[in-house]
């Protein structure tokens, strides 16, 4: 116990086929880990929602993931457009992805709220013009 | 339901996966899109979809989809059939309607998952 295991990943913003390289990645990490299929999915299905956010909104970022034992701590920050209203971004339907992006099957407006759904903590600070930083933690169970 | 019967019910071409015809699947989700399948599906699931791109196989990759069914005879290209190979999940291809392949596989038993 108190062995942490990090995983850095660059998400390139131009590459839409590429985005959920990092979620697999990860994926298999924690399965190799040992951790429950719970946890895994949890893990998972937070952390490709907000890859995928990373190539279509903020034209790529970096993550960095955190695992130890008793948790799983995720950051993913970007230098992208940054978020105006935090509150409204949370809310299920609403989406400022363009039309191509729904084509591809997101852009629906459930990015966000199925991060939230899936973690045990969620915390956004982003400031317009400047980036977005989303701390995640889902904890082993 | 194995993946096998589904190949069957939807008379589908098998694109890759042959080898993993005998899993066994026990719901199904039919969607375009993929944030709808992230936020809902649980189970050991296929996953029908009229949506072809690498994306479609990731999120069944998220969600530990044994299958998944393109619809009205669509074909996903090289780079995606590499991708499910890799990840081992089977494509199959049906000329079937989305709607109609939805009811034959719930006639026949199989349900949506919640």
């Amino acid at each position: 116990m108190g062995n942490s295991i990090t995983l850095h990943y660059v998400v390139p913003g131009d590459d839409f086929t590429r985005a959920g390289e990092a979620s697999g990645s990860v994926k298999r990490t924690l399965k190799d880990l040992g951790f429950s299929p719970e946890t895994v999915r949890k893990v998972v299905i937070a952390l490709y929602e907000a890859e995928i956010n990373l190539v279509i909104h903020a034209g790529g970022g970096e993550i960095d993931v955190e695992i130890s034992p008793e948790v799983v701590s995720i950051v993913l920050a970007d230098k992208g457009p940054g978020i105006p209203d935090v509150e409204l971004a949370m809310q299920e339907g609403y989406s400022t992805a363009p039309d191509n992006v729904r084509s591809l099957g997101f852009g629906a407006g459930m990015g966000l709220p199925n991060i939230k759904k899936y973690t045990d903590e969620m915390k956004i600070d982003s400031t317009v013009g400047v980036g977005t930083t989303m701390y995640l933690k889902v904890y082993n169970n | 339901m194995k993946v096998y019967e589904i190949k069957e019910i939807l008379d589908a071409e098998i694109i890759c996966g042959e080898e993993f015809l005998d899993r066994e699947v026990c719901a199904a989700c039919g969607s375009d899109m993929m944030s709808d399948v992230l936020a809902y599906v649980k189970e050991q699931a296929v996953l029908l979809s009229g949506l072809v791109n690498p994306q479609v196989v990731r999120t069944a990759e998220m969600m530990d989809m044994q299958c998944i069914v393109f619809v009205r005879g669509k074909q996903p290209d090289q780079g995606i059939i590499d991708l499910a190979k890799d990840r081992e999940i089977v494509l199959l291809s049906t000329k079937e309607t989305m709607f109609a392949s939805c009811g034959m596989l719930y006639e026949k038993g199989l349900r949506g998952g919640r």
